[in-house]
C-alpha cells in the first residue's frame, strides 16, 4: 500500500527506496516499532544461456525440438484416428483411445513446456517492481461521471417523465410471469408428493416376484440362507416402472425361526423364518443389499449403515436413523407369498412432513 | 582410470556407485520388482479343479470317509455332525465340499472374520472322494453339470442378473468388496466356473443362497458366461485400477495428478539455471 502512488521503477530505484518505504499515513494498519527490515530483491544472477553462447544455442534448439514434437503429435493423433478405428468392436475402444490421447497429450505438453522454456531460458531476464495505482480516479474523472448521468437523465426524461419510467418498470415486473406460468407446469400439479412418499405398489395381496423378471416366488423356493431380490408381481405393468420400483424394492431373506426375535406386533409378520424388508436405505436412500446369511447383517454399501436383520433391522452401526421397514407378509392358497398390506411407514429417507 | 593412481579417483566413482541418488532409485525398482513378482507368482497358483463327479461308489465313500477323518475331523466332526469349533456338514452337499476344499478356503488356516483362498491342500481326486462322503450323509446340492459350466450362454441376460443380485457385494466388474468386520467378497476375476456355480448354490459363509428357484441353472450359466466375458476383454478404457472404482481412482489422481501438477508448478516458477 505504501507503494501505491509510485510509479512503475526499475529494480536499482526501487532497492535504494527500499528502506525509507514506511508509510506516513499507515491508515488502521498496525505499525510495529521494530519491524521486520525489507531485505530488498536479491542479486541479480545471470542465467548460463545469458552467459555461454553456446548454452543459449542448445536451449534455443530445444524449445524447437518440443514444438517440433508438438507438431508431430497433433499429426499422430490425426493418423491414430484412422488408423485404429473402433468398428463396433468394444476391445478396439482401448487402443484407439489410447494412441489418439498419446498425440493429444504430446501436442499440448510439449507446446506448454516449450513455451515455459522459452520464456524461462531465452526471453529477456531482468527484475522490475509494478507499483500499484490506486483505485480511486481523479476528482475530474469523476466529476465527469456524475455529469454524464444527470445529462442522460435531462436528455432522456427519465427522472422527469415519471409516467413512463413507471410504466417500464412495471412492464419489466410483470415480464418473467410467463416463465414462471410455464415452469411451474413442468411440476407434478396434480398429485401430493408427500402422500406418494407415504405409499409404495404394495397392497394386501400382492405376489412378491423376482426382480427383473417378475416371476412370482413360492414360500417353498425359499430355502434357508436364502437372499431374494423382490418386485411386485404387477410392477412391469405399471405406468411409472422406475419411480414405482425405486420405493417397492424389497429383499427377501429367510433365517432360522429360532434365530428371529420378533417384535410381539410383528409376530406374524414373517412367514416360516422368511421376512422382507424395504431395500432403501433409511439414511440418503441408497439400496441396502449386501446380506451377510451367518451373521444376519445388512450393509449400506453407500455410508457403512449396518442393520440386523434378525432383530427387526436395527440399526447397529452407521448414520441410518431408523431400522428399514418391513413388509408384512404370508402365502396365499398356492403358496406364494404375497403382501399382507403396504408398508407400515414410508420408506426411505427423512422428508419434512415425515411423521 | 588405472586403479594403482588413483585414491581420489577411488572416491569419486564410489559416488558415482552406491552412494549416488540413482542408485538409491535403483534398489527401489529392483526392491518392487521382486516383491510384484512374487505375488504375481503366489496369486497365480489359483485352484484349477475340473468337476470331474466321482461316481458315488462304495470304495470312494470309503476313501472320503477316511480323508475326512484324518482332515477335516478336528473340527466338523468324525460323522460330520460339528463340534464346537464348526459346523455340521450333513446336508451342505458335495458341492460345498468341492467348492471350500477345491479354492483351499478348507482346511482353515486359522480363526479370522472369515476363510480366505489359499493354495489347494487335496488332489482333485481326493477332493471328488471327500465330496462323495459327504454328498453321501445327507441329500445336498450336488457338483453342477458340466453343460452349464461352458459359459456360452447368453452374456447379457447374465451381467443383469449379476448387477441385480451379485454386484453389490462383488463389484459390478466382479472385483470384490468391503463387507462388515473385516469381512469381504472375494474378487471374482480368475474363479473357475464350477467354483462360481457352487460359491451360488451352496452360499459359502456369509454369502446368502441363490438356489436354482431363484435364479434358474441357465441364468447361473448366464451369470459365469458374463464374468468370462468381462474377463477376456478387459478393460477397454485402460486401466482398470482393480476397478474398485472412486477410492482406488481418487487415490491414484491424488498421488500422480495432483503431484504431477505440484512437479510443474515449482518449475514453471524456478529461476532457469
Amino acid at each position: 500500500m505504501a507503494q501505491d502512488d509510485n510509479s512503475g521503477k526499475d529494480l536499482a530505484a526501487a532497492n535504494s527506496s527500499s528502506h525509507d518505504l514506511l508509510p506516513e499515513d499507515s491508515g488502521t494498519g498496525v505499525v510495529s516499532p521494530d519491524a521486520v527490515e525489507n531485505p530488498g530483491h536479491p542479486e541479480h544472477r545471470q542465467r548460463v544461456t545469458d552467459l555461454n553462447p553456446k548454452k543459449e544455442k542448445q536451449a534455443e534448439r530445444t524449445v524447437f525440438i518440443l514444438f517440433f514434437l508438438s507438431a508431430v503429435g497433433s499429426l499422430w493423433a490425426v493418423a491414430a484416428y484412422m488408423m485404429f478405428p473402433i468398428d463396433g468392436q468394444m476391445e478396439l475402444v482401448r487402443s484407439n483411445n489410447l494412441f489418439i490421447g498419446l498425440g493429444a497429450t504430446l501436442a499440448l505438453m510439449a507446446l506448454g513446456i516449450g513455451a515455459v522454456h522459452w520464456g524461462k531460458a531465452l526471453m529477456a531476464d531482468h527484475e522490475s517492481v509494478d507499483h500499484r495505482h490506486p483505485v480511486r480516479g481523479t476528482d475530474e474523472t469523476r466529476a465527469r461521471a456524475i455529469e454524464i448521468f444527470e445529462e442522460a437523465n435531462e436528455e432522456s426524461g427519465f427522472g422527469r417523465r415519471s409516467l413512463i419510467r413507471n410504466s417500464l418498470i412495471g412492464a419489466l415486473v410483470v415480464f418473467p410471469l410467463p416463465a414462471v406460468a410455464l415452469f411451474r407446469g413442468l411440476a407434478p400439479y396434480d398429485e401430493d408428493p408427500v402422500e406418494l412418499l407415504h405409499h409404495t405398489m404394495w397392497k394386501k395381496g400382492t405376489r412378491l416376484a423376482r426382480d427383473p423378471s417378475g416371476a412370482p416366488i413360492k414360500a417353498s423356493d425359499v430355502t434357508l440362507g436364502s437372499a431374494f431380490h423382490v418386485i411386485p408381481e404387477d410392477l412391469n405393468d405399471a405406468k411409472d416402472v422406475l419411480n414405482e420400483k425405486a420405493k417397492a424394492i424389497v429383499l427377501l431373506m429367510r433365517l432360522k425361526p429360532e434365530d428371529l426375535n420378533e417384535l410381539p406386533e410383528r409376530k406374524n409378520w414373517s412367514y416360516n423364518g422368511i421376512v422382507a424388508y424395504s431395500k432403501v436405505c433409511t439414511h440418503v436412500g441408497c439400496p441396502v443389499a449386501l446380506y451377510e446369511q451367518q451373521t444376519h447383517h445388512l450393509l449400506c454399501p453407500c455410508h457403512q449403515s449396518q442393520f440386523d436383520v434378525a432383530n427387526h433391522a436395527t440399526v447397529i452401526f452407521g448414520p441410518a436413523a431408523r431400522p428399514l421397514p418391513q413388509l408384512p407378509i404370508t402365502v396365499d392358497d398356492e403358496g406364494y407369498l404375497v403382501a399382507q398390506s403396504d408398508f407400515h411407514e414410508p420408506v426411505g429417507p427423512s422428508f419434512w412432513e415425515r411423521h | 582410470m588405472s586403479r594403482k593412481t588413483s585414491r581420489p579417483a577411488a572416491g569419486k566413482s564410489r559416488r558415482t556407485g552406491r552412494r549416488s541418488p540413482a542408485a538409491a532409485a535403483a534398489l527401489i525398482a529392483v526392491g518392487l520388482l521382486f516383491t510384484g513378482g512374487a505375488y504375481a507368482a503366489v496369486s497365480a497358483t489359483t485352484a484349477n479343479a475340473q468337476p470331474a463327479p466321482a461316481a458315488a461308489s462304495q470304495s470312494n465313500v470309503e476313501d472320503g470317509k477316511k480323508l475326512f477323518q484324518a482332515n477335516c475331523a478336528t473340527c466338523h466332526g468324525l460323522n460330520a455332525q460339528g463340534t464346537s469349533d464348526g459346523p455340521s456338514l450333513i446336508g451342505v452337499g458335495a458341492a460345498a465340499v468341492d467348492f471350500q476344499v477345491g479354492t483351499g478356503r478348507m482346511p482353515m488356516q486359522g480363526h479370522g472374520p472369515q476363510a480366505q483362498k489359499k493354495p489347494v491342500q487335496f488332489t482333485q481326486e481326493q477332493i471328488n472322494q471327500l465330496a462323495v462322503y459327504v454328498g453321501s450323509t445327507a441329500p445336498g446340492p450336488s457338483i453342477p453339470d458340466a453343460k452349464y459350466l461352458d459359459a456360452d450362454g447368453d452374456a447379457a441376460h447374465g451381467a443383469e442378473l449379476f448387477r441385480i443380485n451379485c454386484a453389490m457385494c462383488h463389484n459390478v466388474a466382479g472385483a470384490g468388496g468391503a463387507l462388515t468386520e473385516g469381512k469381504f467378497a472375494p474378487s471374482l476375476v480368475g474363479v473357475t466356473p464350477a467354483h462360481i456355480y457352487e460359491a451360488m448354490i451352496t452360499g459359502p459363509q456369509n454369502m446368502p443362497v441363490f438356489n436354482d428357484m431363484n435364479i434358474s441353472p441357465e441364468g447361473k450359466r448366464d451369470i459365469i458366461t458374463a464374468l468370462k466375458y468381462q474377463e477376456k476383454i478387459g478393460n477397454p478404457g485402460g486401466i482398470g485400477l482393480g476397478s474398485l472404482g472412486p477410492v482406488a481412482e481418487g487415490l491414484f489422481i491424488w498421488i500422480f495428478g495432483l503431484g504431477a501438477v505440484v512437479a510443474l508448478t515449482v518449475w514453471i516458477t524456478a529461476k532457469s539455471n
